[in-house]
């Protein structure tokens, strides 16, 4: 009983399509076309919530550069020209991958940077501690004295 | 302990990000920069809006005079507080102000707040799909472009524009830039 409603759920949320923003009428005729408009919309941040891309946000700005980007392909551009055009307005920002140039290389190396430096941190540190634990001299032999006292300790010990 | 400064590289990497992160903090995301910052005004040509009696508003329309453009919508709660202020400069004569009318989703809805709340602008256009707005780089309402008289984008300001705005920033560029002789001579 339990495992089918176990699947019953499971079959439920397996049929549901996913969310979409782009409204049925925006959808353009040529897949191949629409596939690059979806391809591009992706990449595209939503300007005005900030964390979307324009292919995700219901915001009526996300919408109509989903409809300019669709524009654009039908009457030919690449999608390079496409992607550039809405850079030339709006800045690299609207890129949700930032592009690689001299203004971002901390972006792109920084978390390199940081490993390698942990790295090198590391090595040096487990390099100290083996250095240290082999030049540790070995613990000067007991004279007969502290010998003998040592037995006894043991011996009385056990009484 | 000779190697003892290596000690304060962490605390120094710590700071120095503290110090990008802490300057991060006080920056606003929602203001983009102005891509068209000496650039032309973009090229758009927008219908008139419905009752206005007046011809529609293209880029080509910026030539010639020193103009403010600015971005606004009935639904704009930001314009409705900026509105007063663009009248005021109206009525002073301070600067020719066009209007793009940006996302109307009923054509009524920008004359209709205009006749309301009264109409700052020359020229205004209707942009219901977002052309003209997209092309300036706009993200939202209110947003006014500073432009001189060869059509040259020269000053973006996003939200309101108010008396500091005004006197602070755009009346001293507006200024300048009408002491700048075109090249040809004229004026």
């Amino acid at each position: 009983m339990l495992k089918r409603l176990l699947l019953a759920t499971a079959l439920l949320f397996a049929a549901l399509p996913p969310a979409l923003a782009v409204n049925p009428a925006e959808v353009l005729d040529d897949p191949a076309l629409e596939a690059r408009a979806r391809d591009i919309s992706k990449g595209l941040r939503c300007v005005v919530c900030q964390n979307q891309s324009i292919d995700d946000s219901d915001a009526t700005l996300a919408r109509d550069l989903r409809l300019l980007v669709r524009e654009r392909l039908t009457a030919g551009d690449s999608n390079k020209e496409v992607v550039d055009y809405v850079v030339s307005r709006y800045g690299d920002f609207v890129l949700l991958k930032p592009p690689f140039k001299v203004a971002t290389l901390a972006l792109w190396f920084g978390p390199l940077a940081f490993v390698a430096l942990a790295l090198i941190a590391a090595f040096a540190f487990f390099r100290r501690q083996r250095r240290a634990r082999t030049e540790t001299a070995p613990a000067p032999a007991l004279s007969d004295e502290q010998r003998k006292r040592l037995d006894d300790l043991l011996k009385g010990d056990g009484s | 302990m000779r190697n003892r400064w290596l000690y304060t590289i962490p605390l120094a990497i710590f700071c120095v990000l503290g110090i990008y992160l802490g300057i991060g903090l006080t920056l606003d995301p929602k203001k983009l920069p102005n891509m068209l910052d000496g650039q032309p005004v973009p090229a758009f040509d927008l219908p008139p809006i419905k009752d206005r009696g007046t011809k529609g508003f293209a880029s080509t329309d910026l030539e010639g005079d020193v103009t403010l453009v600015n971005i606004f919508g009935s639904w704009c709660v930001a314009c409705r507080t900026e509105h007063p202020y663009l009248m005021k400069l109206k009525q002073q004569g301070a600067v020719p102000i066009h209007g793009i009318d940006w996302r109307e989703e009923d054509p009524d809805a920008g004359p209709r707040w205009l006749k309301r709340f009264g109409d700052p602008y020359t020229l205004v256009g209707d942009d219901p799909r977002s052309k003209a707005a997209i092309a300036f780089g706009v993200t939202g309402a209110p947003e006014t472009f500073l432009v001189d008289r060869k059509g040259i984008v020269r000053y973006k300001h996003i939200g309101p524009v108010n008396d500091a705005v005004w006197k602070e920033v755009l009346q001293p560029l507006i200024d300048k830039l009408r002491r700048e002789k075109s090249p040809e001579g004229g004026s």
